[in-house]
Protein backbone atom coordinates (compact mmCIF):
# COMPACT_ATOMS: atom_id res chain seq x y z
CA UNK A 1 0.00 0.00 0.00
CA UNK A 2 1.23 3.43 -0.90
CA UNK A 3 1.80 5.82 1.99
CA UNK A 4 0.28 9.32 1.67
CA UNK A 5 1.74 12.16 3.67
CA UNK A 6 -0.60 14.82 4.98
CA UNK A 7 0.87 17.18 2.46
CA UNK A 8 0.03 14.75 -0.37
CA UNK A 9 -3.56 14.63 0.81
CA UNK A 10 -3.90 18.39 1.20
CA UNK A 11 -2.20 19.07 -2.11
CA UNK A 12 -4.59 16.78 -3.96
CA UNK A 13 -7.59 18.24 -2.22
CA UNK A 14 -6.46 21.74 -3.09
CA UNK A 15 -6.00 20.74 -6.72
CA UNK A 16 -9.58 19.47 -6.76
CA UNK A 17 -10.71 22.69 -5.04
CA UNK A 18 -9.92 24.48 -8.29
CA UNK A 19 -12.88 22.62 -9.81
CA UNK A 20 -15.14 23.49 -6.92
CA UNK A 21 -14.25 27.13 -7.46
CA UNK A 22 -14.67 26.88 -11.24
CA UNK A 23 -18.05 25.21 -10.87
CA UNK A 24 -19.18 27.75 -8.27
CA UNK A 25 -18.14 30.67 -10.43
CA UNK A 26 -19.80 29.22 -13.52
CA UNK A 27 -23.02 28.54 -11.64
CA UNK A 28 -22.99 31.92 -9.97
CA UNK A 29 -22.27 33.95 -13.08
CA UNK A 30 -24.64 31.87 -15.21
CA UNK A 31 -27.26 31.99 -12.49
CA UNK A 32 -26.94 35.75 -12.14
CA UNK A 33 -27.36 36.28 -15.89
CA UNK A 34 -30.38 33.99 -16.13
CA UNK A 35 -31.73 35.52 -12.91
CA UNK A 36 -31.43 39.02 -14.36
CA UNK A 37 -33.35 37.95 -17.44
CA UNK A 38 -36.05 36.30 -15.32
CA UNK A 39 -36.27 39.39 -13.10
CA UNK A 40 -36.77 41.61 -16.14
CA UNK A 41 -39.45 39.21 -17.43
CA UNK A 42 -41.19 39.26 -14.10
CA UNK A 43 -41.24 43.06 -13.99
CA UNK A 44 -42.37 43.46 -17.60
CA UNK A 45 -46.02 43.39 -16.55
CA UNK A 46 -46.88 40.70 -19.13
CA UNK A 47 -48.91 37.99 -17.45
CA UNK A 48 -47.68 34.92 -19.41
CA UNK A 49 -44.05 35.89 -18.77
CA UNK A 50 -44.75 36.38 -15.08
CA UNK A 51 -46.39 32.97 -14.81
CA UNK A 52 -43.45 31.38 -16.59
CA UNK A 53 -40.98 32.93 -14.15
CA UNK A 54 -43.14 32.00 -11.20
CA UNK A 55 -43.36 28.38 -12.35
CA UNK A 56 -39.62 28.21 -12.97
CA UNK A 57 -38.80 29.57 -9.52
CA UNK A 58 -41.29 27.28 -7.79
CA UNK A 59 -39.99 24.16 -9.55
CA UNK A 60 -36.36 24.81 -8.71
CA UNK A 61 -37.06 25.96 -5.17
CA UNK A 62 -39.42 23.08 -4.51
CA UNK A 63 -37.21 20.18 -5.56
CA UNK A 64 -33.88 19.00 -4.12
CA UNK A 65 -30.79 20.17 -5.97
CA UNK A 66 -29.69 16.53 -6.17
CA UNK A 67 -32.82 15.62 -8.16
CA UNK A 68 -32.19 18.52 -10.50
CA UNK A 69 -28.66 17.23 -11.04
CA UNK A 70 -29.91 13.70 -11.73
CA UNK A 71 -32.58 14.94 -14.10
CA UNK A 72 -30.16 17.02 -16.13
CA UNK A 73 -27.45 14.34 -16.12
CA UNK A 74 -29.54 11.24 -16.75
CA UNK A 75 -32.45 12.95 -18.49
CA UNK A 76 -30.36 14.44 -21.23
CA UNK A 77 -28.50 11.19 -21.84
CA UNK A 78 -31.88 9.46 -22.21
CA UNK A 79 -32.61 11.94 -24.96
CA UNK A 80 -29.42 10.77 -26.62
CA UNK A 81 -27.43 13.86 -25.65
CA UNK A 82 -24.03 12.90 -24.38
CA UNK A 83 -23.48 15.28 -21.51
CA UNK A 84 -20.39 15.35 -19.31
CA UNK A 85 -20.62 15.45 -15.54
CA UNK A 86 -19.14 18.97 -15.66
CA UNK A 87 -21.78 20.29 -18.06
CA UNK A 88 -24.62 18.60 -16.20
CA UNK A 89 -23.44 20.06 -12.90
CA UNK A 90 -22.88 23.49 -14.42
CA UNK A 91 -26.37 23.55 -15.97
CA UNK A 92 -28.20 22.22 -12.92
CA UNK A 93 -26.43 24.62 -10.56
CA UNK A 94 -27.06 27.53 -12.92
CA UNK A 95 -30.80 26.77 -12.93
CA UNK A 96 -30.82 26.35 -9.18
CA UNK A 97 -28.89 29.59 -8.58
CA UNK A 98 -30.98 31.62 -11.02
CA UNK A 99 -34.22 30.55 -9.35
CA UNK A 100 -33.04 31.60 -5.90
CA UNK A 101 -31.44 34.84 -7.08
CA UNK A 102 -34.65 35.76 -8.93
CA UNK A 103 -36.58 35.30 -5.72
CA UNK A 104 -34.04 37.23 -3.64
CA UNK A 105 -34.01 40.11 -6.13
CA UNK A 106 -37.80 40.14 -6.32
CA UNK A 107 -37.85 40.87 -2.61
CA UNK A 108 -35.26 43.62 -2.99
CA UNK A 109 -37.08 45.33 -5.85
CA UNK A 110 -40.39 45.07 -4.03
CA UNK A 111 -38.96 47.04 -1.10
CA UNK A 112 -38.58 50.09 -3.36
CA UNK A 113 -41.55 52.46 -3.15
CA UNK A 114 -44.10 52.19 -5.97
CA UNK A 115 -43.71 55.93 -6.40
CA UNK A 116 -40.32 55.39 -8.03
CA UNK A 117 -42.03 53.56 -10.89
CA UNK A 118 -44.83 56.11 -11.09
CA UNK A 119 -42.51 59.11 -11.12
CA UNK A 120 -40.44 57.51 -13.89
CA UNK A 121 -43.55 56.79 -15.88
CA UNK A 122 -44.82 60.34 -15.50
CA UNK A 123 -41.49 61.64 -16.75
CA UNK A 124 -41.83 59.55 -19.89
CA UNK A 125 -39.09 56.99 -19.19
CA UNK A 126 -39.54 53.62 -20.90
CA UNK A 127 -39.70 50.37 -18.94
CA UNK A 128 -36.08 49.59 -19.78
CA UNK A 129 -34.92 53.08 -18.84
CA UNK A 130 -36.82 52.92 -15.56
CA UNK A 131 -35.35 49.55 -14.74
CA UNK A 132 -31.81 50.45 -15.75
CA UNK A 133 -31.56 54.00 -14.43
CA UNK A 134 -33.95 54.13 -11.49
CA UNK A 135 -34.85 50.72 -10.12
CA UNK A 136 -31.75 48.55 -10.48
CA UNK A 137 -29.22 51.10 -9.16
CA UNK A 138 -31.28 51.27 -5.96
CA UNK A 139 -32.13 47.58 -5.80
CA UNK A 140 -28.49 46.56 -6.20
CA UNK A 141 -27.56 48.27 -2.94
CA UNK A 142 -30.24 46.32 -1.14
CA UNK A 143 -29.52 43.08 -2.99
CA UNK A 144 -25.76 42.97 -2.60
CA UNK A 145 -25.62 41.47 0.89
CA UNK A 146 -28.18 38.65 0.37
CA UNK A 147 -26.71 37.87 -3.05
CA UNK A 148 -23.19 37.47 -1.69
CA UNK A 149 -24.70 35.50 1.18
CA UNK A 150 -26.38 33.14 -1.26
CA UNK A 151 -23.07 32.47 -3.07
CA UNK A 152 -22.16 30.43 0.03
CA UNK A 153 -25.09 28.12 -0.74
CA UNK A 154 -23.84 27.74 -4.30
CA UNK A 155 -20.37 26.69 -3.16
CA UNK A 156 -21.77 24.14 -0.75
CA UNK A 157 -24.20 22.98 -3.44
CA UNK A 158 -21.32 22.05 -5.75
CA UNK A 159 -20.52 19.17 -3.36
CA UNK A 160 -23.50 17.32 -4.80
CA UNK A 161 -21.82 17.20 -8.19
CA UNK A 162 -19.55 14.53 -6.67
CA UNK A 163 -22.49 12.11 -6.84
CA UNK A 164 -22.65 12.20 -10.63
CA UNK A 165 -18.90 11.64 -10.72
CA UNK A 166 -17.56 15.12 -11.21
CA UNK A 167 -14.20 15.37 -9.44
CA UNK A 168 -14.36 18.44 -7.26
CA UNK A 169 -13.42 18.82 -3.62
CA UNK A 170 -15.90 16.35 -2.11
CA UNK A 171 -15.32 13.69 -4.77
CA UNK A 172 -11.55 14.04 -4.35
CA UNK A 173 -12.06 13.58 -0.61
CA UNK A 174 -14.07 10.40 -1.18
CA UNK A 175 -11.46 9.03 -3.55
CA UNK A 176 -8.58 9.78 -1.19
CA UNK A 177 -10.50 8.17 1.64
CA UNK A 178 -10.94 5.02 -0.44
CA UNK A 179 -7.16 4.86 -0.77
CA UNK A 180 -6.18 5.79 2.78
CA UNK A 181 -9.13 4.74 4.98
CA UNK A 182 -8.71 7.82 7.12
CA UNK A 183 -12.15 9.37 6.78
CA UNK A 184 -11.99 11.66 9.77
CA UNK A 185 -8.75 13.29 8.73
CA UNK A 186 -9.69 13.57 5.06
CA UNK A 187 -13.18 14.94 5.57
CA UNK A 188 -11.95 17.33 8.25
CA UNK A 189 -9.57 18.73 5.67
CA UNK A 190 -12.37 18.89 3.10
CA UNK A 191 -14.63 20.70 5.54
CA UNK A 192 -11.88 23.15 6.43
CA UNK A 193 -11.32 24.00 2.79
CA UNK A 194 -15.06 24.63 2.28
CA UNK A 195 -15.04 26.79 5.37
CA UNK A 196 -12.06 28.76 4.07
CA UNK A 197 -13.98 29.42 0.85
CA UNK A 198 -17.30 30.29 2.46
CA UNK A 199 -16.34 32.21 5.58
CA UNK A 200 -14.90 35.25 3.80
CA UNK A 201 -18.07 35.47 1.73
CA UNK A 202 -20.30 35.29 4.81
CA UNK A 203 -18.19 37.98 6.40
CA UNK A 204 -18.39 40.16 3.30
CA UNK A 205 -22.14 39.72 3.24
CA UNK A 206 -22.45 40.86 6.85
CA UNK A 207 -20.25 43.88 6.19
CA UNK A 208 -22.28 44.85 3.14
CA UNK A 209 -25.48 44.52 5.06
CA UNK A 210 -24.21 46.90 7.72
CA UNK A 211 -22.93 49.32 5.12
CA UNK A 212 -26.13 49.57 3.10
CA UNK A 213 -28.68 48.97 5.80
CA UNK A 214 -30.72 52.11 6.12
CA UNK A 215 -28.46 54.04 3.78
CA UNK A 216 -29.86 55.53 0.62
CA UNK B 1 -61.04 73.04 -27.30
CA UNK B 2 -60.16 73.02 -23.64
CA UNK B 3 -56.75 71.68 -22.62
CA UNK B 4 -58.26 68.97 -20.43
CA UNK B 5 -61.61 67.43 -21.36
CA UNK B 6 -63.11 64.89 -19.04
CA UNK B 7 -66.31 63.43 -20.38
CA UNK B 8 -68.56 61.09 -18.39
CA UNK B 9 -65.69 59.14 -16.85
CA UNK B 10 -66.44 56.07 -14.78
CA UNK B 11 -63.86 54.16 -12.81
CA UNK B 12 -64.22 50.95 -10.84
CA UNK B 13 -61.86 49.16 -8.48
CA UNK B 14 -63.42 45.73 -8.81
CA UNK B 15 -66.94 46.24 -7.49
CA UNK B 16 -66.17 49.64 -6.01
CA UNK B 17 -67.53 52.43 -8.20
CA UNK B 18 -65.05 55.25 -7.55
CA UNK B 19 -65.81 57.78 -10.29
CA UNK B 20 -69.45 58.00 -11.28
CA UNK B 21 -69.63 59.98 -14.46
CA UNK B 22 -67.24 62.88 -14.01
CA UNK B 23 -67.43 65.83 -16.42
CA UNK B 24 -64.81 68.56 -16.24
CA UNK B 25 -63.18 70.96 -18.69
CA UNK B 26 -60.05 72.87 -17.85
CA UNK B 27 -58.63 75.60 -20.06
CA UNK B 28 -54.98 76.45 -20.59
CA UNK B 29 -53.70 78.80 -17.91
CA UNK B 30 -56.36 77.90 -15.36
CA UNK B 31 -55.53 77.04 -11.76
CA UNK B 32 -58.06 74.49 -10.59
CA UNK B 33 -58.24 73.10 -7.05
CA UNK B 34 -60.00 69.82 -6.52
CA UNK B 35 -61.25 69.52 -2.97
CA UNK B 36 -63.35 67.01 -1.11
CA UNK B 37 -63.32 64.42 1.63
CA UNK B 38 -60.96 61.47 1.43
CA UNK B 39 -62.56 58.75 -0.62
CA UNK B 40 -64.43 61.23 -2.79
CA UNK B 41 -62.36 60.19 -5.81
CA UNK B 42 -60.31 63.35 -6.25
CA UNK B 43 -56.86 61.73 -6.30
CA UNK B 44 -58.17 58.95 -8.51
CA UNK B 45 -59.50 61.50 -10.98
CA UNK B 46 -56.12 63.24 -11.05
CA UNK B 47 -54.31 59.95 -11.62
CA UNK B 48 -56.68 59.12 -14.47
CA UNK B 49 -55.69 62.36 -16.21
CA UNK B 50 -52.19 61.06 -16.95
CA UNK B 51 -52.90 57.36 -17.28
CA UNK B 52 -51.54 56.24 -13.89
CA UNK B 53 -55.00 54.78 -13.31
CA UNK B 54 -57.18 53.26 -15.98
CA UNK B 55 -60.83 54.28 -16.32
CA UNK B 56 -63.52 52.04 -17.72
CA UNK B 57 -66.04 54.38 -19.38
CA UNK B 58 -66.02 57.84 -20.87
CA UNK B 59 -63.07 59.75 -22.23
CA UNK B 60 -60.29 61.99 -21.01
CA UNK B 61 -58.61 64.09 -23.67
CA UNK B 62 -55.56 66.13 -22.71
CA UNK B 63 -53.85 68.36 -25.24
CA UNK B 64 -55.86 66.67 -28.02
CA UNK B 65 -54.62 63.21 -27.05
CA UNK B 66 -56.88 60.62 -25.54
CA UNK B 67 -55.54 59.31 -22.25
CA UNK B 68 -55.29 55.58 -21.84
CA UNK B 69 -53.21 53.62 -19.39
CA UNK B 70 -51.35 52.00 -22.27
CA UNK B 71 -47.63 52.18 -21.51
CA UNK B 72 -46.66 53.95 -24.76
CA UNK B 73 -49.54 56.40 -24.49
CA UNK B 74 -48.53 57.35 -20.96
CA UNK B 75 -45.00 58.10 -22.10
CA UNK B 76 -46.22 60.23 -24.96
CA UNK B 77 -48.49 62.04 -22.57
CA UNK B 78 -45.59 62.75 -20.23
CA UNK B 79 -44.55 65.52 -22.58
CA UNK B 80 -47.78 67.42 -21.99
CA UNK B 81 -48.65 66.39 -18.45
CA UNK B 82 -46.32 66.70 -15.48
CA UNK B 83 -47.03 65.33 -12.05
CA UNK B 84 -45.88 66.06 -8.52
CA UNK B 85 -46.64 63.59 -5.74
CA UNK B 86 -47.38 63.79 -2.05
CA UNK B 87 -44.30 61.69 -1.27
CA UNK B 88 -41.98 63.62 -3.66
CA UNK B 89 -40.71 60.40 -5.31
CA UNK B 90 -37.30 61.85 -6.03
CA UNK B 91 -34.70 59.29 -7.09
CA UNK B 92 -32.59 58.95 -3.94
CA UNK B 93 -29.51 57.54 -5.72
CA UNK B 94 -29.21 60.58 -7.99
CA UNK B 95 -28.24 64.15 -7.16
CA UNK B 96 -30.78 66.93 -7.46
CA UNK B 97 -29.34 67.90 -10.84
CA UNK B 98 -29.33 64.30 -12.08
CA UNK B 99 -32.93 63.86 -10.95
CA UNK B 100 -33.95 66.75 -13.17
CA UNK B 101 -31.64 65.88 -16.08
CA UNK B 102 -32.58 62.20 -16.37
CA UNK B 103 -35.78 62.49 -18.41
CA UNK B 104 -34.67 65.40 -20.61
CA UNK B 105 -31.58 63.38 -21.54
CA UNK B 106 -33.30 60.03 -22.05
CA UNK B 107 -36.64 61.16 -23.45
CA UNK B 108 -35.97 64.52 -25.08
CA UNK B 109 -32.43 63.47 -26.10
CA UNK B 110 -30.76 66.62 -24.79
CA UNK B 111 -26.98 66.63 -24.42
CA UNK B 112 -25.55 66.60 -20.90
CA UNK B 113 -24.64 70.26 -21.23
CA UNK B 114 -28.08 71.31 -22.42
CA UNK B 115 -29.74 69.19 -19.75
CA UNK B 116 -27.64 70.74 -17.00
CA UNK B 117 -28.48 74.24 -18.18
CA UNK B 118 -32.13 73.27 -18.19
CA UNK B 119 -31.83 71.83 -14.68
CA UNK B 120 -30.11 74.98 -13.44
CA UNK B 121 -32.80 77.13 -15.00
CA UNK B 122 -35.65 75.15 -13.39
CA UNK B 123 -33.87 75.02 -10.04
CA UNK B 124 -33.42 78.78 -10.15
CA UNK B 125 -37.15 79.04 -10.68
CA UNK B 126 -37.83 77.12 -7.45
CA UNK B 127 -35.01 78.91 -5.64
CA UNK B 128 -32.66 75.95 -5.20
CA UNK B 129 -29.92 76.47 -7.80
CA UNK B 130 -27.20 76.05 -5.17
CA UNK B 131 -28.43 72.51 -4.33
CA UNK B 132 -27.83 71.09 -7.81
CA UNK B 133 -25.07 68.70 -6.72
CA UNK B 134 -26.58 67.58 -3.42
CA UNK B 135 -28.46 64.36 -2.83
CA UNK B 136 -32.18 64.56 -2.03
CA UNK B 137 -31.79 63.19 1.49
CA UNK B 138 -29.65 66.23 2.40
CA UNK B 139 -32.65 68.46 1.69
CA UNK B 140 -35.66 69.35 3.80
CA UNK B 141 -39.07 68.05 2.75
CA UNK B 142 -40.05 71.42 1.35
CA UNK B 143 -36.85 71.61 -0.67
CA UNK B 144 -37.35 68.07 -1.96
CA UNK B 145 -40.83 68.94 -3.11
CA UNK B 146 -39.53 72.03 -4.88
CA UNK B 147 -36.97 69.85 -6.64
CA UNK B 148 -39.77 67.49 -7.66
CA UNK B 149 -41.61 70.48 -9.16
CA UNK B 150 -38.47 71.53 -11.02
CA UNK B 151 -38.08 67.97 -12.30
CA UNK B 152 -41.61 67.98 -13.68
CA UNK B 153 -41.16 71.44 -15.21
CA UNK B 154 -38.02 70.32 -17.03
CA UNK B 155 -40.21 68.34 -19.42
CA UNK B 156 -42.07 71.56 -20.32
CA UNK B 157 -45.53 70.20 -19.52
CA UNK B 158 -48.65 72.07 -20.61
CA UNK B 159 -50.36 71.12 -17.38
CA UNK B 160 -48.99 70.22 -13.97
CA UNK B 161 -50.92 67.80 -11.77
CA UNK B 162 -50.26 68.18 -8.04
CA UNK B 163 -51.49 65.36 -5.83
CA UNK B 164 -51.68 66.68 -2.25
CA UNK B 165 -48.14 67.93 -2.58
CA UNK B 166 -48.02 69.68 0.78
CA UNK B 167 -49.74 66.98 2.83
CA UNK B 168 -46.52 65.20 3.81
CA UNK B 169 -44.74 68.38 4.84
CA UNK B 170 -44.17 69.88 8.25
CA UNK B 171 -46.44 72.94 8.60
CA UNK B 172 -43.55 75.40 8.51
CA UNK B 173 -42.41 74.01 5.12
CA UNK B 174 -45.77 74.28 3.37
CA UNK B 175 -45.39 77.97 2.60
CA UNK B 176 -42.26 77.68 0.46
CA UNK B 177 -43.91 75.07 -1.77
CA UNK B 178 -47.12 77.09 -2.12
CA UNK B 179 -45.09 80.17 -3.06
CA UNK B 180 -43.51 78.21 -5.92
CA UNK B 181 -47.00 77.19 -7.10
CA UNK B 182 -48.16 80.77 -6.85
CA UNK B 183 -45.26 81.87 -9.00
CA UNK B 184 -46.09 79.18 -11.56
CA UNK B 185 -49.71 80.28 -11.61
CA UNK B 186 -48.59 83.88 -12.18
CA UNK B 187 -46.44 82.67 -15.08
CA UNK B 188 -49.53 81.19 -16.71
CA UNK B 189 -48.93 77.51 -16.03
CA UNK B 190 -52.04 75.33 -16.00
CA UNK B 191 -52.28 73.77 -12.55
CA UNK B 192 -54.64 71.10 -11.33
CA UNK B 193 -54.27 70.52 -7.63
CA UNK B 194 -55.80 68.03 -5.32
CA UNK B 195 -55.32 69.90 -2.09
CA UNK B 196 -56.29 70.43 1.50
CA UNK B 197 -54.88 73.96 1.49
CA UNK B 198 -58.18 75.80 1.42
CA UNK B 199 -56.64 79.24 1.73
CA UNK B 200 -54.46 78.56 -1.27
CA UNK B 201 -57.42 77.19 -3.23
CA UNK B 202 -59.43 80.30 -2.46
CA UNK B 203 -56.74 82.94 -2.92
CA UNK B 204 -54.65 81.60 -5.78
CA UNK B 205 -56.98 79.20 -7.55
CA UNK B 206 -59.23 80.37 -10.37
CA UNK B 207 -61.72 77.61 -9.89
CA UNK B 208 -62.66 75.14 -7.23
CA UNK B 209 -64.08 71.72 -7.95
CA UNK B 210 -65.74 69.98 -5.04
CA UNK B 211 -65.93 66.24 -5.40
CA UNK B 212 -68.37 64.13 -3.44
CA UNK B 213 -69.27 60.45 -3.83
CA UNK B 214 -67.34 60.09 -7.07
CA UNK B 215 -68.95 63.06 -8.81
CA UNK B 216 -68.22 66.73 -9.38
CA UNK B 217 -70.73 67.96 -6.81
CA UNK B 218 -70.15 71.65 -7.22
CA UNK B 219 -67.71 73.82 -9.10
CA UNK B 220 -67.20 77.48 -9.82
CA UNK B 221 -64.96 80.51 -9.35
CA UNK B 222 -62.87 79.96 -6.24
CA UNK B 223 -63.85 83.00 -4.20
CA UNK B 224 -67.55 82.69 -4.97
CA UNK B 225 -67.66 78.99 -4.13
CA UNK B 226 -66.02 79.53 -0.78
CA UNK B 227 -68.15 82.57 0.00
CA UNK B 228 -71.45 80.98 -0.98
CA UNK B 229 -71.39 77.23 -1.33
CA UNK B 230 -74.72 76.19 -2.81
CA UNK B 231 -74.89 72.53 -1.77
CA UNK B 232 -75.27 71.47 1.88
CA UNK B 233 -72.42 68.93 1.38
CA UNK B 234 -69.95 71.65 0.43
CA UNK B 235 -71.24 73.90 3.19
CA UNK B 236 -70.57 71.27 5.81
CA UNK B 237 -67.19 70.42 4.24
CA UNK B 238 -66.06 74.04 4.24
CA UNK B 239 -67.20 74.66 7.79
CA UNK B 240 -65.35 71.50 8.85
CA UNK B 241 -62.02 72.44 7.26
CA UNK B 242 -61.88 76.23 7.55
Amino acid sequence: MIEFTNWDLLRNLLLATRWTIALSLTAFIGGALVGLLLTAMRLSGRRPLQWLVRGYVEVFQGTPLLMQLFLVFFGLSLLGLDISAWSAAAFALTFFTSAFLTEIWRGCIDTLPKGQWEASRCLGLSFQQTLGRVILPQAIRVALAPTVGFSVQVIKGTALASIIGFVELTKAGTMLNNATFEPFKIFAMVALIYFALCYPLSLASQRLEKKFNGAR
Amino acid sequence: MALVNIDQVHKYYGDLHVLKGVDLKINAGEVVSIIGRSGSGKSTLLRCMNGLEAYQEGAIIVDNKEVSSDEKQVRLLARSVGMVFQSFNLFPHLTVGENIMLAPKLVLKLSSKEARELALDKLTKVGLAEKIDEYPDCLSGGQQQRVAIARALAMSPKVLLCDEITSALDPELVGEVLRVLEQLAADGMTLILVTHEMNFARDVGDRVVFMHQGKVWESGPAKAVFAQPSTPELQSFISAVL
